[in-house]
């Protein structure tokens, strides 16, 4: 153990040291540097920050682990959290790069022409990304807890002061570099213990491939991965690991709901639409999102054959098994509080394991999610360096998508809300010292909610993604498609989208929770795919009310016809002819 | 970025060729988002059940859908369009020629 700390103290601080290194070497000096590092980023770059800055330390520790006992189901967030790049790159990110400013809000307040529609969408920036952010600090204190026994607190102090560091000295520009780095970190940090489990399992290194290849050792060696582990399942009297739509899990149509809200909720999360402002151009655009898609589609694609991996060691080595003889990692897991037994029938014997929280008496061993990445590499006996590498890359994950959304939050103060609304007179330079003082309270804000978690965090997350795809997605995507569309239909679309998921979200979440059951839910729709029905309330009612209000004026109606070309046309703003 | 005047006789002839650039644009959005929903929605989600039943080298096909193909198939549609409009743009004259104006000088 103590090797393993030494290594970890030094890959961190390694890594630590590179991201500092970087963000002295690219500081901003402009506020089009600070915003999208001056939309100078070349397109795989900005795929690889993309990844960084979209894989979050949810989707690096603990979505495998989810996935572990979703089986099937969860399929909702690997194709949520990556179809929405498909949106992204066909139905956004070229034209909002065309486009040319800095923040999603300007694009709203522009394109419809209203103070009040840029009002609301920074609010929900805000709203958003803070939510995100709190997720990600604590995400950042718990590695440092798990792996190098420093208490929570001072975890997320470290955590901000590197933030703070190179996020207000850098801005756009440090986030972006730094996040290329994060991304290289992270992505080893995964893929290495991924192909070593899947090597020792099934023979096969590739774990893509792995996953559907025979088990080598067990009582069901020659047997394929998926249906041993279906067989298990059905002899425990457990739902079938591959079955879709039986009993225990999901319905169909709350599957298709959340996955579709996932989806649309990626494509209109401002964190991520910014990062297609910092390339050059409307084509590179086009080609980051498609970087981006492949540098995380290797993760999203390994997650799931890891979640396999780690559902058959659990039940293979765990299930049914006398306490006294489980692996030594059972208990040193057992010490941080991430796997807990309680030995109801007194027989010294395992029976059951479930996911940490689930109520069920009889079930004796509670395994906390995030034990599936956290414990792979010593269920796979590998060398201390690569559980230090484990640990480099949770925080990586974290302090990239921290950064990203840090960067929303000051510049929606800045820029939206005081360059754009409250004092459009001041000079750049005034600007860019706004824009830092907003990023270093930001950092000061996401650090007290990381030590001081809300207990509500957890629920909110379906908020973040309910909420980007009840409010942004059909409003841009409509600024863009349609001339039409007019500020009272955004408006009134915007509203009524976000006032119907979020009544229906704090109704099962907050106001009665006990009744947060498929037997209540509204077309049997959980809180997690209502943004579905709200995104597509917001196109309904945009649609509608644009119909019957006045026409766009001629210049906004020029301007979308103009963002539908990459080449540089009729530009009344800077002076352009065609 | 300077833009050389362009005559009102030839206007006519770069907005026809805009007209046409949107209206194929379009065309190649409805094809590519189809398959976008029909690989995630319809073959991973609502056909997912009678597709399980078909074996795929070790995954029941309906899972592999929803849990690794529909990923390839996501990433395979961007590569696709990123390509495809590239020569589009080329094609129809709209393709971005400099620098943007705005890039930033101190990098």
């Amino acid at each position: 153990m103590d090797e393993t700390r030494l290594w970890t103290f030094i890959v961190v601080g390694v890594t630590f040291a590179l991201y500092i290194g970087i963000a002295i070497v690219s500081r901003a000096k402009t506020t089009g540097g600070f915003y999208v590092a001056g939309h100078g980023v070349p397109a795989v770059f900005n795929g690889m920050a993309t990844g960084a800055d979209w894989m979050s330390a949810a989707s690096f520790l603990s979505m495998a682990g989810l996935i572990s006992f979703m089986g099937y189901d969860g399929c909702v967030y690997l194709m949520g959290w990556t179809g929405g790049y498909v949106l992204l790159a066909l139905l956004l990110a070229p034209y909002l790069r065309k486009f040319g400013k800095f923040t999603v809000p300007d694009f709203v307040g522009d394109r419809y022409y209203s103070n009040a529609a840029r009002l609301v969408a920074l609010i929900c920036a805000i709203f958003v990304s803070f939510t995100y952010v709190a997720g990600q600090m604590q995400g950042v204190g718990i590695v440092f807890a798990r792996f190098l026994g420093v208490e929570v607190t001072w975890g997320v102090v470290i955590g901000m002061f590197i933030v703070f560091f190179y996020a207000t000295l850098g801005g756009m520009k440090g986030i972006t570099w730094t996040q290329v780095a994060q991304y290289c970190v992270l992505i080893v940090a995964f893929l290495v213990p991924a192909w070593a489990i899947s090597h020792k399992l099934t023979g096969n290194p590739i774990p893509q491939l792995g996953f559907g290849s025979a088990l080598q050792a067990g009582p069901k060696a020659g047997v394929a991965l998926l249906q041993a582990l279906d067989e298990i399942h059905r002899d425990l009297g457990l739902p079938e690991y591959t079955g879709a739509f039986i009993a225990g899990k999901k319905s169909m149509l709350d599957v298709l709901a959340i996955a579709v809200a996932l989806m649309v909720g990626t494509a209109g999360l401002p964190h991520v639409i910014i990062r297609f402002y910092t390339v050059p151009t409307v084509s590179a655009a086009r080609w980051s999102a498609f970087w981006a898609l492949l540098f995380i589609g290797i993760l999203y694609t390994t997650a799931p054959a890891v979640s396999a991996f780690a559902r058959v060691n659990l039940i293979q080595e765990l299930q049914g098994k006398p306490y006294s003889e489980v692996p030594a990692w059972v208990h040193k897991w057992e010490e941080t509080k991430l796997i807990k037994f309680t030995d109801h029938n007194k027989n010294g014997a395992i029976d059951g394991i479930k996911r940490m929280g689930l109520p069920d008496e009889t079930i004796e061993l509670e395994v906390h999610p995030d034990i599936m990445v956290l414990a792979n590499p010593e269920i796979a006996h590998l060398p201390p360096w690569v559980v230090a590498l484990v640990a480099a890359g949770g925080l990586a994950a974290a302090l990239s998508t921290a950064a990203g959304l840090l960067l929303v939050i000051s510049s929606a103060i800045s820029h939206d809300l005081l360059k754009r609304m409250l004092k459009p007179n001041m000079t750049d330079l005034e600007e860019l010292f706004f824009a830092r003082l907003a990023a270093g309270l930001a950092v000061v804000c996401a650090g007290l909610l990381g030590i001081y978690p809300p207990a509500f965090v957890a629920q909110v997350v379906a908020f973040a993604f309910g909420l980007a795809a009840s409010s942004f997605f059909p409003i841009i995507v409509l600024g863009i498609f349609s001339k039409r569309a007019t500020k009272e239909g955004a408006i009134a679309g915007m509203l009524l989208g976000i006032a119907f998921t979020a009544a229906y979200i704090v109704w099962f979440k907050f106001v009665h929770p006990e009744t947060d059951k498929a037997a209540h839910w509204w077309l049997g729709i959980s809180p997690e795919g209502i943004g579905t029905l709200g995104m597509l309330l917001n196109f309904a009612v945009t649609l509608a009310v644009s119909a019957v209000t006045k026409a766009p004026p001629q210049d906004v109606q020029d301007t979308v016809e103009n963002i539908r070309y990459p080449r540089e046309g009729r530009h009344p703003e800077r002076g352009e002819g065609i | 970025m300077p833009v050389p005047e362009v005559p009102s006789d030839q206007e006519a002839q770069v907005q026809e060729e805009h007209r046409r650039y949107w209206r194929t644009n379009l065309r190649v959005l409805v094809v590519l988002l189809s398959v976008w929903f029909g690989v995630s929605c319809l073959l991973g989600i609502v056909f997912a059940e009678p597709l399980n039943r078909i074996q795929f080298g070790g995954f029941p096909l309906g899972f592999w859908f929803a849990q690794q193909g529909s990923i390839y198939v996501f990433i395979l549609l961007i590569l696709f369009y990123a390509w495809l409009m590239d020569r589009e743009d080329r094609k129809f004259h709209v393709e971005q020629t400099g620098q943007p104006a705005d890039v930033e000088e101190d990098a």
